[in-house]
């Protein structure tokens, strides 16, 4: 595999056609995803965290579309197709769900469909993406596809799993779910995983346990993970990489050490500040982001954060709108303090 | 401030138990009992903020809906202490009993969404306790709502407005007016951050802490978020499958936590530091169903520690140091100080 | 801090005191048809009010000779000049059927107008009035819009007042149905224990029992010798008695889930009582729903109530409903020599049709998550 990156997100928009008005959920994201790597998404809500990950495959719903933008993401076979360009309901973008890229939601029960067993399911999904298991061709037949699910159930520390194989989801308890659900995920050998606040649902403990797997699962089998979370502290944890968004647009993005010792966007800054830690005085008043999300149709003109920043300057964030430039140490930013190029009206 | 010194605890719970009863079968035979709350006891001093935590299943949002009588407990008492000093077991009460003592005890909900009425305006919404609690003057009303919205740094003119007008963290602050319309003495916040941005949260802490110094609150805080129940409270009980497993003032339980559950729910949360490397998985298994807790320590099945005697006897809440209760028959031997990187305030990033 | 929230946009400020019937009325105004249907239906209950003033004459009034006049449709211009006329029906006995066949003499024009004095009756049984409509100017003479039956009754006439019987019947029988659903359904919801069991099978025996029978079991109960009116209140609280179940059912969903709501626990412990609870939290939540509802179970109503009419069982002559009307076309005979006596079926269609898109909309107008 050459050393190019294995998703490369450029400029991508997606808008959503609302009665109200059209909102830009997504606004210009850019990023890249290299093979093996764990890319951290971290962000508030409305921030299009979300948003992007369904456009990377292909699943936004209507009255949404993609506006612009590329998603370069590189096949096994080494040829480089365009994301945003394939048909949503055609062979090429299903070949690629589940087999190249797969997701772990956020929500494990509503995913799991709740007539068939867990088994059944995760048994669908290999046969269907027969390939990845045979790759000289032929189909994976039913026996061999369920003996696949139980090493897979091991490989993710699912107790007894030849019985757990024929639960349905709602027999299971929250965490053994999501540990279904990953392995669901990996059942097709995928090369990029996205994780969508995969934990968000979960207790602290079965968190630890679930995201101490994924490290294990991403060390093992090289997979490139890109993790959603609003946990600053999943992230810190879990990703090499961080990219940090708001309403739409990546702020700062940088290798995980820089964002949360050296963070440039006074975003970033403000983000961890709020924090209360495990660490630090208690009972003080925290240093907070003033003011409030802005309402989804009436962005900000300019730099989308420069009403609630305190590093504002004036004339210059609220004309124009900063694009994402590297400012050193392997980060890139988007804000005027840094440099100077603003994007194309 | 707050503290055991001969004052006497504005709530002291004892022995408190609520099952919910497994009903199975055409004639509804009661087959066993879910123990949501299976012996709690703690007291709570006036002016403080009594930090609830646990996992799911362990019972604390259960323990705060007994306190607030928003169902009876099985058994148990509950000590109130009223605000002309006479002192009231809330347990036994019936629902024309608690009436007047409803003005006292109010709650902060976690669903900033679903806890405010959204055919009401806020007018409606937060001065309906002014209302049933004899203010029938709208005049009156709408003066107190306006003093109460810019408590909570709203503007007064909103109180025209509909909920659905306004975001998350608004709401959750219209919540906290409301709660605070009839001068409660005791405020049991239920989760009220937890379904809030980060930024937001900070925001919503900050009130909370402001408000408690002006008006001289009582908070019990109930949330399974370790880091804001550590910013927040004066002491915290850590819950697990319907009992008190540890109760010590925050410092403490964090620091040096006596618990191996304690110190197991520590080392899980993770650091929003990446030079803090993840703290190993000490806990193996699945919380247990509190219809059918296992034999002995309800915690021995997960526990590194656990021996013979773990399985068989069941440990009672003592008091191993000042204000520090553990239980667990082997506290005093374990070695479970938290890593020093963990809890080492050597400034924050940023 | 939060008091520095952005400044909202007008728009945004008529929103956030929108009341949520006002949300439900903007939302229901955006789908044209409903809003057409609604429309529709503003006519019929006009019409339900004062189906005096839209017929031309007594529905009542007979004259065998003039039975079985085809439809007398109205011309608008006379040589160019608005002049409204009908024209008049001429009749010849057929030697060899005996009946009578109508043609039209183009000489022969009766002069309608609008807004005409016509025989005098009384506005909602009070005020005295004669103005109609739609009338002939000379009011010696007899018109038939939509031509006559076999006693020689005014068809038009008689359709307006059918209107009246028919789309009463309809919402009454409902309006009854919500209140008995609503307030049995929400006990048996809010209350649980024994009430729930005991209502939740008395609903299962009443839903069990096939209606029809039941219908007609009880409505050749009613006394023969009962004025029009009393039939016409037996029908619809029998109608009504059977109707309440589903609603019941629904209503004690809503209060079940609702019950576990935030919001309810909350005004519990500010104190509300239970009454209030229910009347000021519960209900409103799920009103809008419940209208929406019930807007699509007045059709149901309508051709129940026409169903038995039809068949006898029902509103009896000389009360005049859609259903009654629709007896007289019962017979191949009648329908081949007078089809227009099957207009109020089309009635009953252009109801039914009105109401299942208004309840459409409403319904999804007043549930904003269900999209």
């Amino acid at each position: 595999m050459t050393g190019g990156p294995l998703l490369s997100v450029r400029g991508l928009k997606v808008v959503f056609g609302l009665d109200e008005g059209s909102v830009r959920a997504v606004d210009g994201v850019s990023f890249d995803v290299m093979p093996g790597q764990v890319v951290g998404i971290v962000g508030e809500s409305g921030c299009g965290k979300s948003v992007t990950t369904k456009a990377m495959l292909q699943l936004v719903d209507s009255p949404g579309r993609i506006a612009a933008g590329e998603m370069l993401f590189r096949r096994a076979g080494g040829d480089a197709v365009d994301l945003a360009r394939l048909d949503p309901r055609g062979r090429e973008i299903r070949e690629i769900r589940g087999a190249e890229i797969a997701l772990i939601p956020q929500e494990p029960m509503a995913s799991f469909s709740p007539v068939h067993t867990v088994g059944e399911q995760i048994v669908e999904a290999i046969r269907l993406h027969a390939r990845q298991w045979r790759p000289e061709g032929g189909a994976v037949s039913r026996a061999d596809a369920r003996a696949i699910v139980v090493d897979l159930f091991r490989d993710v520390g699912i107790s007894m799993p030849e019985q757990r194989l024929d639960s349905y989801s709602w027999q299971l308890s929250g965490g053994l779910r999501q540990r279904a659900m990953i392995a669901m995920a990996l059942s097709c050998k995928p090369r990029l995983l996205i994780a969508d606040e995969p934990t968000t649902a979960i207790d602290v403990t079965t968190q630890a346990q679930v995201l101490a797997l994924l490290r294990d699962l991403q060390k093992r089998h090289g997979t490139a993970i890109v993790f959603i979370t609003h946990d600053l502290g999943v992230i810190a944890q879990m990703a090499s990489h961080v990219v940090v968004m708001y309403l739409g647009r990546v702020m700062e993005e940088g290798p995980v050490d820089a964002i949360f010792h050296a963070p440039r966007h006074p975003y970033t800054r403000a983000l961890l500040r709020s924090m209360p830690g495990m660490r630090g005085e208690t009972r003080v008043a925290l240093p907070t982001i003033s003011g409030t999300l802005p309402h989804p149709f009436n962005r900000p003109a300019g730099c989308p954060f420069h009403p609630r920043c305190e590093e504002a300057i004036a004339g210059r964030c609220q004309a124009r709108v900063p694009v994402l430039r590297p400012v050193g140490g392997g980060q890139s930013a988007s804000c005027f303090l840094h440099h100077d190029e603003a994007e194309a009206t | 401030m707050s503290g055991p010194d001969g004052a006497q605890p504005l709530l002291r719970v004892r022995n408190l138990r609520k099952f919910f009863p497994i009903v199975k079968g055409v004639f509804s035979r009661t087959v066993g009992h879910v123990r949501a709350v299976d012996d709690v006891g703690f007291d709570v001093h006036e002016g403080e903020t009594l930090g609830l935590v646990g996992e799911s299943g362990c019972g604390k949002t259960t323990t705060s809906r007994c306190i607030l009588r928003a169902m009876a407990p099985t058994s148990g008492e509950m000590l109130y202490r009223r605000r002309d000093g006479s002192t009231v077991d809330l347990a036994p009460l019936s629902r024309r009993e608690l009436r007047p003592l409803r003005a006292e005890i109010q709650m902060i909900f976690q669903d900033p969404f679903g806890s405010l009425n959204p055919r009401m305006t806020l007018f409606d919404n937060v001065g309906e306790p002014l209302l049933v609690n004899g203010m029938s003057n709208r005049g009156e009303r709408m003066d107190r709502v306006a003093e109460l919205l810019r408590l909570v740094g709203l503007r007064p003119e909103f109180m025209h407005r509909f909920p659905h007008a306004f975001s998350g963290g608004q709401r959750q602050r219209i919540g906290i007016a409301r709660a605070l319309s009839t001068n409660p003495r005791l405020v049991v916040a239920d989760e009220p951050v937890s379904a809030l941005d980060v930024s937001v949260q900070a925001q919503v802490l900050n009130l909370l802490l402001e408000l408690q110094q002006r008006l001289r609150l009582t908070f019990l805080f109930v949330a399974h978020d370790l880091s804001v129940v550590r910013h927040i409270s004066d002491r915290v009980a850590v819950m697990y499958v319907g009992q008190i497993v540890e109760l010590a003032p925050t410092k403490s339980i964090f620091e040096r936590p006596l618990h191996p559950y304690t110190a197991a729910l520590l080392k899980a949360v993770p650091v929003a530091d990446p030079r803090v490397p993840a703290g190993d998985v000490l806990l193996k298994g699945e919380v247990p169903s509190p219809a059918s807790p296992p034999a002995g320590c309800y915690f021995n099945p997960r526990c590194p520690f656990a021996d013979e005697r773990c399985r068989r006897e069941a440990p009672v809440l003592r008091e191993l140091a000042t204000g520090h209760s553990v239980r667990c028959h082997h506290a005093e031997r374990l070695q479970l100080a938290v890593p020093q990187e963990r809890i080492d305030p050597a400034g924050r990033s940023g | 801090m939060a008091g520095a929230a952005a400044e909202m946009s007008a728009a945004e400020e008529r929103i956030s005191v929108a009341s949520n019937w006002t949300l439900v009325w903007w939302r229901f105004r955006k789908h044209k048809l409903a809003l057409a249907s609604a429309a529709v239906l503003a006519v019929l209950y006009a019409i339900v009010l004062c189906p005096d003033f839209f017929s031309t004459q007594d529905p009542e009034r007979t004259d065998a000779r003039q039975a079985f006049i085809p439809i007398q449709s109205i011309h608008f211009l006379d040589d160019g000049k608005w002049a409204p006329w009908v024209p008049a029906a001429v009749g010849k006995r057929n030697p060899v059927t005996l009946r009578m066949e109508w043609g039209t003499d183009p000489a022969r024009k009766i002069r309608i107008g609008f807004f005409v004095d016509g025989p005098e009756y009384r506005f909602l049984g009070l005020v005295r009035a004669k103005v109609r409509l739609v009338g002939p100017l000379d009011p010696e003479q007899r018109i038939f819009l939509l031509g006559s039956d076999r006693m020689g009754r005014d068809q038009w006439s008689r359709i307006m007042h059918g209107t009246q019987t028919s789309m009463t019947i309809g919402l009454v029988a409902v309006t009854l149905s919500v209140v008995l659903g609503i307030v049995l359904g929400g006990i048996s919801g809010y209350f649980g224990g024994w009430i729930d069991q005991v209502i939740q099978r008395l609903i299962e025996i009443l839903q069990s029992v096939p209606t029809i029978p039941i219908w007609l079991a009880l409505s050749a109960a009613l006394p023969r010798d009962w004025t029009p009116t009393q039939v016409f209140f037996a029908i619809t609280v029998i109608l009504s008695l059977i109707g309440w179940t589903t609603l019941g059912r629904e209503v004690r969903g809503r209060f079940l889930a609702l019950r576990e709501e935030d919001f309810v626990l909350a005004a519990e412990l500010a104190g509300c009582s239970r009454w209030r609870i229910i009347v000021r939290h519960m209900v409103p939540t799920f009103l809008s729903h419940i209208i929406a509802t019930s807007s699509l179970a007045i059709p149901v109503m309508i051709i129940n109530e026409t169903s038995l009419s039809f068949l006898g069982l029902g509103i009896r002559p000389p009360a005049i409903s859609w259903g009654v009307l629709l007896q007289e076309a019962q017979n191949i005979q009648t329908l081949a020599l007078a089809p227009w006596l099957l207009l109020p079926g089309l009635l009953v269609i252009v109801a039914v049709l009105a109401f299942n898109l208004v309840g459409d909309g409403l319904r999804d107008a007043s549930d904003p998550y269900s999209k």
